[in-house]
């Protein structure tokens, strides 16, 4: 079990964190390259339409793995900020800082898609009683809530462990928000067709699932990339870091 | 633990007695706007009926966000909060203390005047006892969840928007569930399940709250 | 053997957006000591004290702290509540016993007996702090944090102080005063040096 304990001290090293990274991030983002395109090709043109919604269901290769993907960065950041609080360790606020603007954006393009797909199946963008898109939006808001609360507060440390409390009762209050927004929904008998009722056969799910991993790796992509630049930016005055920027090829 | 849990509600009580207008001044702001919608939806006795559940619960929602904006901020101007952390025990039992008090100066005072909110809006009165009981159940989690984000945003100056922000996200099963019974009410249905959420809501954030809120207020502290 | 320090420290150091603010600080504080902290603007006086005080985070450890009690920058005192009813919440949350006597002792000693019955924010600044120094006599801990506690205080109240200090080091408790004047009573001065701009934690 030592070696458990050793990369758990390891990880709290930013030093350790960028050099051990820099690999993973390559291969992050070539596999998110290769499968987010073979699964969007495969998806968008060679799967079958849909019998009852036509081609317009195939934004769900795009929608889904958004959707998906932004709530489990939430997830993340609930994560990251119990381990800060927890153990103190710095490195969970830096993963903070990279995840949030990543979730708001695959946020708000889950948003956008859902409102895409909407018009042509309910006939208007936007429609409340779907249990998805509210909840994605609320989720938006929590987004913002974290953003808004970073920015306010000027001492980088406070700002940090201030977020992480907020993103665990967030995390705590998620599946609350989710499951009182469904139970809501089941009220209104208004939508006829619900998104998440399609019965979908292998072929048109195989391209959605390569796209839900193609999405996790761009997620694993853009985390680490951010978090180097990150630790870049806070360790600019050490050693390590200015011998890194005047020798680039050393490491 | 009792000793000091009695100690910070007793100061509490103090000092409700001795701003009584920091109290009504929420409770002020409540019937105005109660009275903004009965003019914006022009008054027709069925048009608000029909809306008056949401309106309601919205409203409160609202009303709790200014009043949650100022709970700890003179505590944390006059340095009483500093002392409250300074104790070698954990500051949980007085701040447990301070968020019953400020339960009761808006979600238990907005509990007992919303008989009166429900016959602005034309609620019939046999659905009044549903709406009593609905705040009676929903309103503490109103005040103790609120309470996590006017802990972290005490230190910030202008906090107002920022709180709503952070807690009003939070607070959409409360109104979800505090809704749905009054509505079912009016429609001449038991309450059904939503009764019971939002108690078990308020029973959940009394019972974690006060260690979110204890966090928070440490970090607001440390800057 | 000799006592047991009422407060030591070892390789301690505050960090404010990153960055060290003074050097790493041992220091051994023991009973009957009184120890002006000095050092220029912006050093970090008040944060260190503020992190033995526990308000903040702190790297380094804290290898004794006997109980304390800490007055900052605000005197901690409610505006709306009287100086009795302020000392009362102090003294439940510390969990020590709050008679009429000792209260009234305490702040006839501080000088604001004739006081007692108004809130405090119909008192003057010199009287609040006064208030704060009743509620270091009532604390009984042995060991004073004080953050600039002469501000606002008059010629008079400067010799009360002067002499709470002294009296508190000579029954064996200790001080630790930060003051941009010289602190009279202090048995030594401790003084922090800004740390250099590149040095960083390791």
């Amino acid at each position: 079990m030592g070696w458990i304990t050793t990369t758990w001290h390891r990880l709290g090293s930013p030093r350790w964190f960028y050099g051990m990274m820099a690999p993973w991030q390559t291969g992050f983002g070539i596999a998110a390259l290769v499968l987010l395109a073979v699964g969007s090709v495969w998806g968008l043109v060679w799967a079958p339409a849909d019998y009852q919604q036509g081609d317009s269901f195939r934004i769900i290769y795009i929608h889904v793995p958004t959707v998906i993907v932004a709530q489990s960065a939430y997830m993340t950041l609930g994560a990251a900020g119990l381990v800060l609080l927890v153990w103190r360790m710095k490195m969970a606020d830096v993963a903070m800082v990279a995840i949030v603007p990543f979730g708001m954006a695959m946020t708000a393009l889950g948003l956008f898609t859902g409102a895409v797909w909407g018009r042509p199946t309910w006939g208007t963008w936007w429609e409340w009683t779907d249990a998805r898109l509210v909840s994605t939006l609320i989720l938006l808001f929590l987004y913002f809530g974290l953003h808004a609360l970073r920015q306010a507060i000027p001492a980088a440390e406070s700002a940090a462990r201030a977020c992480a409390v907020l993103a665990i009762a967030g995390l705590v209050n998620i599946p609350i928000i989710k499951y009182s927004v469904e139970w809501w929904t089941t009220l209104h008998q208004g939508s006829t067709f619900s998104m998440r009722r399609i019965n979908m056969p292998a072929v048109m799910y195989l391209p959605l699932l390569v796209n839900v991993i193609g999405m996790y790796c761009l997620f694993g992509y853009v985390m680490i990339a951010r978090m180097r630049t990150e630790i870049l930016r806070r360790e600019r005055d050490t050693s390590w870091v200015v011998e890194l920027v005047r020798r680039p090829d050393v490491r | 633990m009792s000793g000091a849990l009695g100690g910070q509600i007793r100061r509490e009580l103090l000092l409700l007695a001795r701003s009584r207008t920091d109290v009504l001044n929420p409770l002020v702001f409540l019937f105005l706007t109660v009275l903004l919608f009965a003019l914006a939806l022009d008054g027709r006795p069925e048009n608000l009926r029909a809306h008056a559940a949401g309106v309601l619960w919205a409203l409160v929602l609202l009303t709790n966000m200014l009043a949650l904006d100022g709970m700890f901020r003179r505590d944390y101007d006059d340095g009483s909060l500093e002392q409250m952390f300074l104790i070698t025990q954990s500051p949980v039992a007085p701040v447990l203390g301070k968020l019953l008090v400020q339960w009761l100066a808006t979600g238990a005072l907005i509990t007992l005047c919303s008989p009166l909110l429900g016959l602005a809006l034309n609620l019939p009165a046999k659905v009044l006892p549903m709406l009593f009981l609905a705040f009676l159940a929903g309103s503490p989690a109103v005040s103790f969840i609120g309470a996590i984000g006017a802990s972290v945003t005490v230190g910030i100056r202008r906090s107002g928007a920022i709180l709503g922000l952070l807690v009003l996200p939070m607070l959409i099963p409360v109104l979800i569930f505090g809704v749905s019974v009054v509505n079912r009410a009016l429609d001449g249905d038991p309450p059904g399940p939503a009764i019971y959420w939002l108690a078990a809501l308020s029973v959940a954030s009394i019972m974690a709250a006060p260690f979110a809120v204890s966090a928070g207020l440490k970090v607001s502290l440390e800057q | 053997m000799p006592p047991s320090p009422l407060l030591q420290i070892a390789r301690f150091a505050c960090l404010r957006d990153r960055r060290l603010l003074f050097d790493p600080l041992e220091l051994c504080v023991q009973a009957g000591e009184c120890v002006e902290l000095r050092g220029p603007n912006g050093v970090g006086k008040t944060t260190l004290l503020r992190a033995l005080a526990g308000l903040f985070p702190a790297e380094g450890v804290i290898l004794s702290r006997a109980p304390f009690a800490y007055i900052g920058h605000a005197n901690g005192n409610a505006g709306a509540l009287t100086a009795e009813e302020n000392l009362r919440w102090y003294l439940t949350l510390m969990e020590r016993p709050a008679t009429d006597a000792s209260l009234r002792e305490a702040l006839e000693r501080v000088g604001l007996g004739a006081v007692a019955p108004r809130p405090c924010s119909r008192l003057s600044a010199g009287q609040q702090r006064r208030v704060a120094l009743a509620r270091l006599l009532l604390s009984a801990a042995d060991l004073w944090l004080l953050d600039e506690p002469y501000t606002a205080l008059d010629v008079g109240g400067v010799v009360l102080l002067d002499g709470l200090l002294r009296e508190h080091c000579a029954r064996g408790g200790a001080a630790l005063v930060v003051s941009h004047n010289p602190v009279q009573p202090a048995s030594r001065a401790l003084d922090l040096h800004p740390a250099p701009l590149m040095r960083r934690r390791a």
